[in-house]
């Protein structure tokens, strides 16, 4: 039990790191590989979280299927001269820096600061049972029944649309 | 369970910042792409944060559907990207300026 806020800040600190590292990377095939790595620390804090679905999908359709997609984009262009896209440190990439910063601070004033109201000390623990395939897919198909339906018809348009923009002669 | 829930959503805040950063900075499109992948996690885990401290299910079918929306978002826009490198040989944001006024 006193190892999970140990296993918390380690995993926090790999995805911070790892996030920051495919920002500031060059080669975008790295950003890919350190995106993958930030993929995985999230779905072990899934387990934290007591969501074991999510964190197997999270595995499965994000570091898997996605990250494939965007590496085999990545390699089917051919992005070989990096120079072409060298980005210098100018007054653009910091005015977006110090954006960013801001928006951290007033995420993190909301969220942990003192304009959290209740419900940002520690809540009492979800049960094991939260985050099986059997709850969520009796939610799924429950209450969630429309939207899931829904989903199907988001990802009927978006195979079409994606062949027909790919394609050589429209 | 002894982390506190502001610290859950500390950390999404951060990720979502960096994120927000990288698609600022980065000219490459297929990199600011994997930033906006990478706020939608964060995202993720805020809903996954907030549905394990609630114990309410709601949030963790919140982050299927948005699974989902990634997954046909990264299918057309990876299709954009191979549609504008066809035609402008380059994948920098700055040369895809034809839509500005």
């Amino acid at each position: 039990m006193t190892a999970e806020p140990l296993l918390f800040f380690l995993l926090a600190a790999v995805a911070v790191t790892t996030a920051v590292l495919m920002v500031i990377q060059r080669n975008p095939v790295m950003s890919a590989i350190y995106l993958i790595a930030n993929f995985f620390s999230l779905a072990t804090l899934y387990l934290l979280l007591q969501a074991q679905l999510l964190a197997v999908l999270q595995v499965i359709v994000y570091a898997g299927a996605i990250m494939v997609l965007v590496v085999f984009v990545i390699m089917l262009l051919n992005l070989g001269d990096e120079r072409a896209l060298a980005e210098r440190i100018n007054l653009r990439i910091l005015a977006a820096v110090v954006v960013a910063f801001a928006l951290l601070l007033e995420l993190l004033y909301l969220f942990t600061g003192a304009g959290a109201g209740n419900g940002s000390g520690a809540l009492p623990p979800a049960s094991a049972e939260l985050g099986t395939v059997e709850s969520i897919g009796s939610a799924l198909f429950g209450v969630f029944l429309l939207p899931f339906e829904v989903t199907s018809l988001l990802l009927l348009a978006a195979i079409i649309g994606a062949v027909i923009l790919a394609k050589k002669r429209v | 369970m002894g982390i506190p829930l502001s610290y859950y959503l500390g950390l999404s805040a951060t990720l979502f910042a960096i994120g927000v950063a990288g698609v600022l900075t980065r000219r490459n499109a297929i990199v600011v792409f994997m930033c906006i992948e990478l706020m939608l996690n964060s995202v993720n885990l805020t809903l996954v944060a907030f549905s394990a401290y609630r114990g309410d299910v709601a949030g963790q079918v919140l982050v299927l559907f948005v699974m989902a929306v990634a997954a046909a978002e990264a299918a057309v826009g990876l299709a954009i990207v191979i549609a504008l490198y066809r035609n402008k040989q380059t994948v920098n944001i700055d040369d895809m300026n034809i839509l500005k006024w």
